[in-house]
């Protein structure tokens, strides 16, 4: 087996926790605009 | 299935999150949120952007679900042709197991977020379309079946259905006919392209149409699709579900694109370099798909 350096596990996991936080967020966003969007029509 | 041998990297490295996303068929996704959203704007109701965003998002999501579920499964295949063999999977920067939790998860994600955000009936259009993607094109028919795209172009023809039903809640004529439409387009699509990467396939043992049936035999059957393609292609302005913009611009593109196919009928070469017709119109019908559904909503626009 080739050994993977730490270093570069350390550096995706960084990147995939940060693109992970980013969707997150955003989902976090969506739905609420869907919300305010639904009690919009249903107004 | 064989197990895929993958590099000792992949099974210890976490995978890039560009492979993931590459894990989606990007590119393919690109005509199918096109078409979708086309079906959603045709609609005869007002959606509110926010929920129509939602459909769409979702219909993006379903797609890249269903390709992120067909590359896990044809892995190996995959490695053994060319166009493909760079993929993620393939190529050993990823592990199978990671391309099939994330491929469940976006489908199983898409569809609940498309009852949250539209209604049931997409939803579950939706869910039928990734299973029928995945379950009857990849699994069933595509490793079994030279007419594999014929029944499998159902799948693709799903996101104007859906985008449809996201809109109104209900299915009707004119969303129907789109189906169709793209149903009858795939098969002189995706044997066009076919025809010159025939080794690829014939080399991955896949039983696509030039490999079983030849070459000359499959661009007849091209030209013959072409034929009810047109037909449901200028059906809504026939039968007066669109008005003149979209009736000229669908009779313009259809001509052009039957032009094309009978060209592709008389040609007879052997060798990819020599398939100048076949590679015109693989190219041209990817605009005549995106040209086709923008005149409809465009002509619902301009006429409305």
């Amino acid at each position: 087996m080739t050994p993977v350096p730490e270093d570069e596990i350390r550096r995706r996991q960084r990147e995939r926790a940060r693109m992970m936080a980013i969707l997150l967020g955003l989902f976090a966003v969506l739905l609420f605009a869907i919300t305010i969007a639904k009690m919009s029509i249903n107004q | 299935m064989t197990s895929l041998p993958i590099s000792s990297q992949a099974a210890s490295l976490p995978a890039d999150w560009r492979d993931l996303v590459a894990l989606t068929k990007p590119r393919v996704m690109s005509l199918v949120v096109f078409t979708g959203l086309c079906g959603l704007l045709t609609a005869p109701v007002h959606v509110h952007p926010v929920l129509g965003f939602a459909a769409i998002l979702c219909i993006a999501l379903g797609a890249g679900a269903a390709g992120a579920l067909n590359q896990w499964y044809e892995a190996d295949l995959d490695a053994k042709m060319k166009r493909t063999a760079s993929r993620p999977l393939p190529a050993g920067r990823m592990d199978r197991q990671t391309a099939l939790h994330f491929g469940v998860g976006l489908a199983v994600f898409s569809v609940v977020l498309m009852d949250v955000a539209a209604n049931h009936l997409a939803a579950a259009i939706l869910a039928v379309s990734i299973l029928f993607y995945v379950l009857v094109y990849t699994v069933w028919l595509k490793p079994r079946t030279a007419q594999n795209i014929v029944i499998g172009g159902a799948a693709g023809a799903f996101p104007p259905l859906i985008g449809w039903a996201a809109a109104t809640g209900d299915v009707s004529a004119l969303p129907a006919l789109l189906f169709a439409v793209i149903f009858l387009w795939t098969p002189p699509h995706f044997w066009a392209l076919s025809l010159f990467v025939r080794s690829d396939y014939a080399a991955a043992g896949v039983p696509m149409m030039p490999v079983v049936a030849g070459l000359n035999s499959t661009r007849r059957q091209i030209l013959l699709y072409s034929l009810p393609m047109t037909a449901a292609a200028v059906a809504p302005w026939a039968l007066g579900l669109a008005g003149w913009i979209y009736g000229a611009l669908a009779v313009a593109l259809s001509a052009a694109f039957l032009v094309l196919a009978i060209r592709v009928a008389a040609n007879r070469a052997t060798e990819p370099r020599q398939m100048g017709p076949e590679k015109r119109l693989f190219a041209f019908s990817i605009l005549y798909l995106f040209g086709l559904f923008a005149a409809l909503v465009a002509d619902k626009w301009i006429l409305a």
